[in-house]
């Protein structure tokens, strides 16, 4: 059978801005329970590439510059 | 080379003991044994990373189960626990844990997580059980994992993150033999040799759907998939009691407890639309869900916590704790949907089902020793069968199993296992990996998972519980023959679905098996609504015998702490009389 994409709203936010994956920073990658964040090969920033998302915080708490935001997943927000 | 991709390898280490999963009970259990040992090799296996794997991934907002001198006793305690879950309890193991629980209290402070104290000193524990009081609030609840990192790599414990355990391996002669295991970021296969073996891998928390429809949004930390109930049942592990499921009240939609053991001792209550209290302890047994669930059925519903009635700087006291540990996202939920506890109750809901010992009376068969029933094998936390564990169960009988286990590894050497079993594993994790077309995890899981909510979800009826297991066995056909992955992280899920189905197996066979009611909402069977003591007072163990899923009884151990006949039934008359 075909596979369809399927779109989604994820739930955690990176500033490109004030993200440092381009320097060698993966914490927010590294610390994911559900393993769900990963380095973009285009801009060498940090994105949310799984909706699978326990919203639990520790990207957002241990990330260094401040750069990531936890929503929560709007199916329940 | 880009991550997730997937990489065909295969290669093997050996240690003296294995403890898989990094969560709560693995890093004591490891801390304890290389303690017992420091010339030995323990490695600590994590599907995740060990830095924030586990329920208390964000920390935790106290001990929900602390024997504290002064304030509670052993024999107590016990007591209490076995009136909770209806009389099926091993005391031994219970008993062990509340006399060794306070030297574990004063171990983690010295590690640097702090307990709330009065002014004289003493620890402030609080009541929110039926009888004793056990609750002894966290100020700083939220380092507790970078305390224990610090204590893990002070130990120099070998930690390996982002390996899933997907089989045990044991000798000709059933003897533990090591685990077979896979990388969740490239694929490649680590066998890790090991003369014992402790599993720590937390609740099977994604077996029921979470009403809100999003799968990860579940009640437990999401990554505990069941892995380790699969594992134990798989290499011939009995399970205890598995009927007996966990259901939880929560925060409706947000799934994360509202937290009734914190706010409770500050005044606050459960009550339903009409703000009358219709319980009489928020403490979280099977028949207090019952009522719970009963009400929100009545039309007397929603069920709320109730705050308002609190002055401002009580709530501002309770809003620190529940916005800052466990589940620090609450604060942003309410805030989202315009919910001020100042001025609004919160509604709440019951979560989906799953196994948890933490909060009931299931899990791998283990005795006080934490010993399962696999020589060498060891079990602790949530996933085993000592009842309403919390986290300080896992942390004290992870100590346990970490002694026990060192013990056992001193005096064993390395059990021979038979290399075709690697093979054929290799084979069954790979599978979804060949496929070029097929239907792809998420899907199997969906709907593995919204079967469990409409066939096993209790109350358990026997016809459901029939067609259910029909349609398990198509989605499984399914599963085995058609599901694919096409890169490492999809091959995680695809490995962890598999230990759902397994997970919604054993739900199933273990319900069936139990033919009475027991343990309130958990074990209510409407073919057999009343309460059997004369068949049934006893423990049901399922395991994989001949391949096939077997369940048997097991008679309750004689108690080391005699229950008087008044006060069998106390945690029965949970709903609230109307007084004359």
């Amino acid at each position: 059978m075909p596979l369809a994409s399927y779109q989604t709203s994820v739930p955690v936010v990176v500033d490109d801005a004030k993200c440092i994956a381009d320097k060698g920073c993966t914490v927010c990658v590294d610390v994911c329970p559900l393993d769900v964040l990963r380095i973009s090969d285009m801009t060498n920033k940090a994105y949310m590439a799984y909706d699978e998302c326990w919203y639990c915080m520790p990207c957002e708490a241990d990330c260094p510059t401040g750069a990531v935001t936890v929503n929560i997943p709007y199916l329940l927000r | 080379m880009a991550l997730d991709q997937i990489v065909d390898g295969l290669s093997e280490v050996s240690c003296d003991v294995l403890v898989i999963g990094g969560g709560t009970a693995g890093p004591m259990a490891a801390l304890k044994a290389k303690l017992k040992n420091p010339k030995a090799n323990v490695v600590l296996l994590e599907k995740a990373n060990v830095k924030r794997s586990g329920a208390i991934s964000m920390g935790m907002d106290g001990l929900n189960n602390a024997v504290i001198p002064g304030y509670a006793t052993p024999e107590q305690y016990t007591k209490e626990i076995t009136i909770a879950n209806d009389g099926i309890v091993d005391q031994k193991a219970v008993y062990k844990y509340a006399q060794n629980c306070y030297k574990i209290i004063e171990e983690l402070d010295s590690f640097g997580i702090r307990f709330l104290k009065n002014e004289n000193g003493d620890y402030a524990v609080k009541k929110v059980h039926h009888i004793g009081t056990y609750v002894l609030p966290m100020p700083n609840g939220e380092t507790v994992k970078k305390a224990l990192y610090r204590q893990l790599r002070r130990a120099r414990i070998l930690i390996s993150n982002r390996y899933m355990a997907t089989r045990l391996v044991k000798s000709a002669d059933g003897r533990i033999a090591g685990a077979i295991s896979v990388n969740t970021r490239t694929a490649e296969m680590l066998v890790i040799k090991a003369k014992a073996v402790i599993l720590c891998m937390g609740a099977a928390g994604r077996l029921g759907l979470p009403t809100s429809g999003y799968m990860f949004g579940t009640y437990e930390n999401a990554a505990n998939s069941g892995d380790g109930y699969a594992m134990a049942y798989h290499a011939g592990a009995a399970l205890a009691n598995l009927e007996c499921f966990q259901i939880n009240p929560l925060i409706k939609d947000y799934n994360g407890p509202a937290c009734a053991y914190v706010a409770g001792p500050f005044g606050a209550y459960t009550a339903n639309n009409e703000g009358s209290r219709f319980i009489e302890c928020d403490y979280w047994s099977g028949q207090m869900m019952l009522e719970f669930y009963n009400e929100l059925l009545s039309g007397k519903g929603p069920v709320f916590l109730q705050l308002k009635h609190l002055h401002p700087d009580t709530i501002s006291e309770i809003e620190s704790t529940l916005h800052k540990v466990e589940r620090p996202t609450r604060g942003l939920f309410q805030q989202g949907r315009g919910v001020d506890y100042r001025s609004e109750s919160i509604e709440m809901h019951i979560s989906e089902i799953g196994f948890c010992s933490g909060h009931s009376a299931s899990g791998v068969f283990v005795d006080d020793n934490a010993r399962t029933t696999v020589p060498g094998l060891y079990a602790a936390g949530d996933m085993a069968s000592v009842p309403h564990n919390y986290m300080l169960g896992a942390f004290t009988n992870g100590s346990v199993a970490g002694i026990d286990a060192m013990e056992f590894a001193d005096n064993h050497d390395f059990a021979e296992f038979d290399a075709a079993d690697v093979a054929m594993e290799r084979d069954r994790v790979m599978a979804p990996t060949k496929r070029e077309d097929g239907i792809p995890p998420n899907q199997i899981e969906y709907k593995t998972r919204r079967l469990v909510n409409d066939y096993l979800q209790p109350p358990k009826v026997t016809r459901k519980y029939e067609l259910g297991m029909r349609r398990l066995a198509e989605t499984r056909e399914d599963m085995q023959e058609r599901m694919i992955a096409r890169n490492a992280h999809e091959l995680l899920r695809a490995l962890e679905v598999q230990s759902i189905m397994d997970c919604a197996d054993m739900a199933a066979h273990a319900s069936l098996y139990r033919e009475e009611s027991r343990w309130g909402l958990y074990h209510w069977r409407t073919d057999f609504p009343e309460k059997d003591n004369e068949n049934w007072f006893c423990h049901t163990l399922l395991s994989k015998q001949d391949g096939r899923m077997t369940s048997e009884k097991r008679a309750v151990e004689p108690y080391v702490v005699p229950i008087a006949d008044d006060e069998k039934d106390l945690y029965d008359k949970q709903r609230i009389r109307a007084s004359a």
